[in-house]
C-alpha cells in the first residue's frame, strides 16, 4: 500500500494583484486592485483618475464657440456624442435654434459614429478574450477594417478621423461634401453584410458562448441603482433608450427598435449591441433619403471668442452615445464662459458597476466582463 | 406617476420645496433633509434610476449639491439640490439610497472638498492622493503650482 500524501492546502491565503494601470484588457489606462483567492476575485478596488484633464474646468475657461473641439476629447472614440451634448446644452438654455438640415446631421453623425464604436468595442473585446477566438487579433482586425471605412467618412467631412470639431453653438460646421451620400451607402451596405458574417464567427464558437454566458451578470436594480445606461442597462432587461424615451435632434422622425436583453450577461450585452449595429444602418439609410435642404447653421461660422453669448440660467443635455448616456449639465451666467459645467460620462457611470459584479468571478472573467462594459478612458477621467 | 401628481407628493415632504426648473420636479431640499428626499423619490416617485451628482460653487454663498435621479418607466425626472450654506462643507450621503452615488459623491469630494457623512471610503478618486486643494472651487485658480509638476 503505498503511502498518500495530502497537500495541507486550502487555498485559504489571499493574493493582491495589481491589474493595470497598463494592462492590454483595461482599453486604456486603469488599475484594478485585485484580492485573489487562488483563481477566485473576492475583493476589488478600481483606482482610476489616469487620464484626468479636469475637463469641467477647462470649460470655465474656454468660450462656447472655444469648447466643443475639446469636448471631443472626453470620450475620443465617440467623438461626435460628446459634442452634441455640450452644444445641446448651449442651445437649450439660450434657445436657440438648429435649423432642420443640421439636426439631421448631428443624427447621421451620431448613428455612424454608434457604428464606429461599436466596430472598435467588439474588436477589441474578442482579441481580449483571446486565442479561442479565430486566432483573437482576426475579428479585431475585421473589426478595425470596417471602422476605418467610417473613419474615411468623417475624414472626407471634417478632415479628422477621430477629433472632429463638427458641432456648434446653433447648428453644424461642414455640409456633405459631393459624393459623400453615395460612399455612405456603400459603407454601410458593406458593414451591414459583414455583421452576419462576425456573428457567424462568434456565436458558432462554443468558446465564445462560455466566456459570454452568465458571466458578469447585472440585475436590473443593480443596473439603476448605480446608473448604468445604454447597452448595458438594455442587456439587463430595462426598455429605456434616450432616443426614444427622450427625443433630441428629431429623433422623433425616424423608425428604429430598441433591443432589449434580459439575461443581463456578457452575452446579452453583446446581442444589445449587435442590434444597433443594424438598427443605426437603418436611421443613417432612413436620413440618406430624407435629407432636408437648408442652412447647416442658424449661426454664422465662428469670428470671435464673445460671439456666442449664453443668458443666465442653466440646462441638462443627455445624449444617447454607443456607451449610454453622455450628459452635460450646464450652468450660465450670460457671459461667452459657462459658470459651471459638468459631464456625466456614460463610461464613469458603467465602470462604476465593476466593484458589484467582480467578487466571485474568476480572473479571467474580469477580462470578459470589463470588455463588455466598454469603457473609454478619456471619459471615466475627464 | 405623472408630474403633476410626483410635484404634489414631493412639495408635501418636509423641507422639500418644489420650484420650477429644468427637470419635470425641482425639488430644493433642505441639507438635514437632504437623505430623506432621496429616499422619498427612489421609494415613493419610483426613481430608481440614478444620473449625477455635482455640486456648484456660487462663491460667497457656499456650495450646491446638484443631484439627477429618474423613473425610467414613466420618464419622470426629478432634480434635487440643496445649499449648503455660505463656508458649510458638510452634506449627508446618499450612498445608503443610491449606491451610484459612491463614485459620484468621491468626485464631488475630490473637486469641491464636500464631506459626505456616512459614505463608507470618502477619498479622492480622479485626482492623486496627496494632491492640495479642491480644483473646482472658483477659489482654485486655474494656473495653481503643483510642485514638482510646475
Amino acid at each position: 500500500m503505498p503511502e498518500v500524501r495530502a497537500l495541507d492546502y486550502h487555498g485559504s491565503e489571499r493574493l493582491t494583484m495589481n491589474m493595470g494601470p497598463q494592462h492590454p484588457s483595461a482599453h486604456g489606462v486603469f488599475r484594478a486592485i485585485l484580492t485573489l483567492e487562488g483563481e477566485t476575485v473576492v475583493g476589488v478596488d478600481a483606482v482610476i483618475g489616469y487620464l484626468h484633464r479636469c475637463h469641467e474646468k477647462l470649460a470655465e475657461t474656454l468660450a462656447y464657440v472655444q469648447y466643443p473641439s475639446i469636448a471631443s476629447k472626453t470620450d475620443y472614440v465617440a467623438a461626435m456624442s460628446s459634442e452634441l451634448a455640450y452644444v445641446m446644452a448651449a442651445e437649450k438654455i439660450g434657445q436657440f435654434e438648429v435649423p432642420k438640415r443640421a439636426q439631421y446631421l448631428r443624427v447621421l453623425m451620431g448613428e455612424l459614429q454608434r457604428i464606429a464604436s461599436h466596430c472598435l468595442w467588439l474588436g477589441t473585446w474578442c482579441m481580449d478574450m483571446g486565442g479561442a477566438l479565430g486566432g483573437g487579433a482576426t475579428i479585431f482586425l475585421y473589426c478595425i477594417r470596417e471602422r476605418e471605412l467610417v473613419l474615411d467618412l468623417f475624414e472626407s467631412l471634417v478632415g479628422a478621423r477621430l477629433l472632429y470639431g463638427f458641432h456648434q453653438v446653433g447648428g453644424v460646421r461642414y455640409d456633405l461634401p459631393e459624393g459623400w451620400t453615395t460612399q455612405c451607402r456603400s459603407t454601410v451596405d458593406l458593414i451591414e453584410q459583414r455583421l452576419g458574417e462576425y456573428e457567424a464567427m462568434l456565436e458558432d464558437n462554443p468558446f465564445f458562448t462560455m466566456r459570454t454566458k452568465g458571466v458578469g451578470i447585472v440585475s436590473k436594480e443593480l443596473a439603476q441603482d448605480i446608473g448604468i445606461s445604454g447597452p448595458l442597462l438594455r442587456g439587463s432587461g430595462i426598455n429605456f433608450d434616450l432616443r426614444r424615451n427622450q427625443p433630441y435632434s428629431s429623433y422623433e422622425d425616424f423608425q428604429f427598435r430598441v433591443p432589449v436583453e434580459t439575461d443581463g450577461d456578457c452575452h446579452a450585452r453583446y446581442r444589445v449591441r449587435m442590434v444597433e449595429f443594424r438598427e443605426s444602418i437603418k436611421i443613417i439609410r432612413q436620413i440618406l433619403d430624407g435629407l432636408p435642404e437648408g442652412p447647416i447653421s442658424s449661426r454664422p461660422g465662428v469670428k470671435s471668442l464673445a460671439q456666442v453669448k449664453v443668458p443666465k440660467g442653466e440646462a441638462y443635455a443627455r445624449v444617447e452615445g454607443p456607451r449610454g448616456e453622455v450628459g452635460c449639465y450646464l450652468v450660465a451666467d450670460g457671459t461667452n464662459k459657462p459658470y459651471r459645467m459638468k459631464w456625466r460620462g456614460a463610461s464613469f457611470s458603467n465602470l462604476a458597476v465593476l466593484p458589484h459584479i467582480l467578487p466571485g468571478c474568476s480572473v479571467a472573467d474580469v477580462v470578459a466582463i470589463m470588455g463588455s462594459v466598454d469603457p473609454v478612458f478619456g471619459e471615466v477621467d475627464r | 406617476m405623472t408630474v403633476d401628481r410626483a410635484r404634489e407628493l414631493f412639495g408635501s415632504v418636509a423641507g422639500v420645496t418644489v420650484t420650477a426648473g429644468i427637470a419635470s420636479v425641482v425639488a430644493q431640499v433642505a441639507p438635514e433633509h437632504w437623505e430623506g428626499a432621496a429616499r422619498f423619490a427612489k421609494d415613493t416617485l419610483g426613481c430608481a434610476f440614478f444620473s449625477f451628482l455635482t455640486a456648484i460653487d456660487w462663491k460667497a454663498d457656499g456650495l450646491e449639491i446638484v443631484a439627477w435621479v429618474d423613473n425610467l418607466d414613466a420618464n419622470l425626472s426629478i432634480q434635487l439640490r440643496t445649499k449648503l450654506g455660505a463656508g458649510q462643507i458638510a452634506c449627508a450621503s446618499l450612498t445608503g439610497v443610491y449606491r451610484g452615488a459612491d463614485w459620484m459623491e468621491r468626485e464631488c469630494y475630490d473637486m469641491f472638498g464636500v464631506q459626505f457623512a456616512g459614505h463608507p471610503g470618502l477619498r479622492r478618486i480622479l485626482l492623486a492622493d496627496d494632491w492640495e486643494g479642491h480644483p473646482l472651487l472658483k477659489s482654485y485658480a486655474v494656473d495653481t503650482p503643483h510642485p514638482p509638476y510646475r
